[in-house]
């Protein structure tokens, strides 16, 4: 029998597109180069006007919870670059940080303080990288050159700490792998220098730009109670009037160290977003120097430690397991059998660049953790799509997709 | 004879644990010793029952009956502060008592306090929706249908939201294989090219750690390359390598080592 090549009939087929009632019901994606991955939109239409949206997911569903179960701890780690591949390492972060709140470690800190200057040179790539693609979504292609100008610099110093510049796995349970490379502060300072003057090249770029501000201005508009209601976080919780930052208000590492303000509008637009994200970048430049300092501050009392010395769960610096016979041992077993952290259950948000973040653990004592849940900021941020794009025009879907700032390997997991 | 394997949990498991090795706990402290938690319990009680409370890694967990739980949450909701519902999804106990443990991971803005209602239902019982107090459980009800099979009463689309849409079998069960069931290895092949041709072209490879060593298409043989498709017997000859250092082919003619620049400034 020969094959019958053209057999994969697509899921919309038994849709009405034009009904008696003028309603159209257009697809959109999930291959669109504005649906920011793989977002499938349904969208019934009025003339141009959506009357119900249906936002479809699951096209990049990697089934990661399914992976955790069957992985050891350390295993897990670089499989989390592949959720919020904007920011790696806040995912990388994330899953640490819960582990050790599981097993109840201290980190070092010198570790701390490299682990915070990789979380804010994620965030500005984040928030460099949204704004590129964002502006170009709404037609403003200079942006788009200029910010991905600025995020390839943070690529190639993020690319010499850890060797690669999308996938990090730059944070390991326990500390981080490797001091900063030679370099590394001084190629930041000059970046961080400069960017001031990025930041402001943008925002005469969009500020009072007329196309921006009729694509951004009352567009997309999110009240307190519905940000509240649907699970909002991050910008765009800010954005809608509630000044709730993880990093301030519950804070971890060393945040409550460093000064920075937490930026928030009660207006809920598509601008408001656009300002909290402009906001953001200049307060993470401060948190960032503020971190120089304290690294050079590490340097200068001797504090050499980059991992947490917990014999039962981290394995020992490397020249010990080179040249100890315990420490060998110990190693050989936590790379075969992997750790087992004790019987019980955490849940740790963390405030990545896209809201909270957050992992659920529930271990039954065995290397394989019993049960991970995680909590990705950006499934609810399209899960909102259902109730936000209802009253909106066609134009303004894409650039309200754009201010929710979604991306899929975290909506699908 | 063939080692048991239970069917009721297939995940991957510990290979070796010592006889004698007692798994630690993670420390569980009294309510009472937070003062905000212990107002939360004491108003939640005075109205619902509660099986048990204690306070895990600064975050209060609470056991309550399945069936307080649309009223907890909107007395949480409602009095108590707590505006969201950051999470919530379940736990598989099949293999143990063939129970669900419902997590729902709630957050005070005002207080800065989080708290994890849980409670147990049987298998095939449904749980109340609470998708009229937080929008944000539509979806992840939606996405514990998809991945448990446990349905929510009340709900306005209990339809799945990850998998395809004729998906059978609940993939986050601990009795689902990581590669999938039989259900799983078919589904591309009926899909694309339909039933009939299953003869052709047999079921998916599901396992991705799986290395044929007679794939020639996907796995070189180094030092034993044989042409694309190639059926390999196992005695074809070693290939020669020639290296420059060897006399072997040049790459490079004329590299001048003096005259070369290392760049240590990315910036430059």
């Amino acid at each position: 029998m020969a094959q019958v090549k053209n057999r994969l009939t697509p899921f919309f087929e038994n849709i009405t597109f034009e009904r008696d009632d003028n309603e159209l019901v257009l697809n959109f994606g999930p291959q669109h180069p504005s649906a920011h991955g793989q977002l499938r939109l349904m969208l019934h239409l009025q003339q141009e006007q959506i009357v119900k949206a249906h936002p479809d997911i699951g096209y990049l569903h990697r089934g990661m919870e399914k992976m955790a179960e069957n992985m050891i701890y350390n295993e897990f780690m670089p499989t989390t670059d592949r959720m919020d591949y904007i920011a790696s390492s806040s995912n990388n972060y994330g899953f640490a940080l819960a582990v050790e709140k599981l097993i109840g470690l201290e980190v070092p800190r010198r570790a701390k303080v490299i682990r915070m200057l990789l979380l804010e040179i994620n965030r500005l790539m984040s928030h460099l990288f949204w704004l590129a693609t964002t502006a170009l979504d709404i037609g403003a292609m200079t942006v788009f050159l200029f910010a991905f100008r600025e995020r390839e610099y943070l690529m190639d110093i993020i690319e010499g700490y850890c060797g690669a510049r999308l996938t990090h796995a730059a944070i390991r349970i326990g500390g981080v792998p490797l001091d900063l490379q030679d370099g590394f502060l001084h190629q930041l300072r000059v970046f961080l220098n400069k960017l001031p003057q990025n930041i402001k090249d943008y925002e005469d770029l969009l500020d009072s730009n007329r196309i921006w501000l009729m694509r951004m201005e009352e567009v997309g508009v999110i009240s307190t109670e519905m940000a509240l209601s649907w699970g909002c976080t991050g910008p765009m919780l800010r954005a809608s009037g509630v000044a709730w930052d993880i990093r301030k208000e519950e804070p971890y590492e060393l945040y409550d160290e460093v000064e920075f303000n937490v930026p928030y509008s009660d207006k809920g637009d598509n601008y408001a977003r656009y300002r909290i994200y402009m906001e953001e970048m200049r307060e993470s430049a401060k948190i960032l120097y503020q971190c120089i300092e304290m690294y050079e501050k590490c340097e200068k009392d001797g504090q050499t430690e980059l991992m947490a010395h917990a014999p039962k769960y981290i394995s020992a610096p490397k020249i010990d397991i080179m040249t100890q016979n315990y420490s060998l041992m110990q190693h050989f077993v936590l790379v075969t059998q992997g750790m087992r952290p004790p019987v019980g259950e955490v849940y740790v948000p963390t405030e990545s660049p896209k809201g909270e973040l957050g992992f659920y653990i529930n271990s039954q004592g065995d290397p394989y953790p019993y049960r991970l849940k995680l909590r990705a900021p950006s499934f609810w941020h399209t899960g909102i799509l259902t109730d936000l794009l209802p009253g909106h025009y066609i134009p303004d879907v894409v650039s309200i997709i754009g201010t929710t700032n979604i991306v899929f390997g975290e909506v699908d997991r | 004879m063939r080692a048991y394997k239970p069917k009721d949990n297939v995940q991957a498991k510990a290979y070796y644990t010592d006889r004698f090795y007692v798994a630690p706990q993670v420390p569980k402290t009294a309510v009472e010793e937070d003062a905000v938690f212990a107002a939360d319990l004491a108003a939640i009680k005075a109205k619902f029952a509660v099986k048990e409370a204690y306070i895990q890694v600064e975050q209060m967990v609470i056991y309550i009956n399945a069936c307080d739980i649309y009223g907890v949450l909107e007395l949480m909701r409602d009095e108590l502060a707590y505006t969201q519902l950051s999470e919530m999804s379940a736990i598989d106990w099949l293999a143990k008592d063939n129970s669900f443990e419902i997590f729902y991971q709630m957050l005070s803005m005002t207080k800065r306090k989080r708290i994890r209602v849980k409670y147990f239902i049987q298998k095939g019982e449904a749980v109340d929706s609470v998708e009229k107090l937080f929008r944000s459980a539509d979806w992840s009800e939606r996405e514990m249908f998809d991945m448990f099979g446990i349905e929510a009463n009340n709900h306005p689309f209990m339809k799945r939201i990850l998998m395809p849409y004729d998906w059978e079998g609940y993939p986050l069960l601990k009795s689902y294989p990581l590669e999938g069931d039989e259900f799983a290895a078919w589904y591309e092949v009926d899909k694309i090219y339909g039933k009939e041709a299953r003869d052709i072209i047999g079921p998916e490879l599901r396992d991705t750690a799986r290395v044929d060593s007679y794939d020639s298409e996907r796995f070189a043989r180094l030092g034993h390359e044989v042409p694309k498709g190639t059926k390999i017997t196992g005695d074809e000859p070693a290939v020669s390598q020639s290296y420059q250092e060897e006399d072997g082919v040049f790459l490079i003619k004329k590299l001048d080592k003096e005259s070369s620049v290392i760049i240590d400034d990315p910036q430059r």
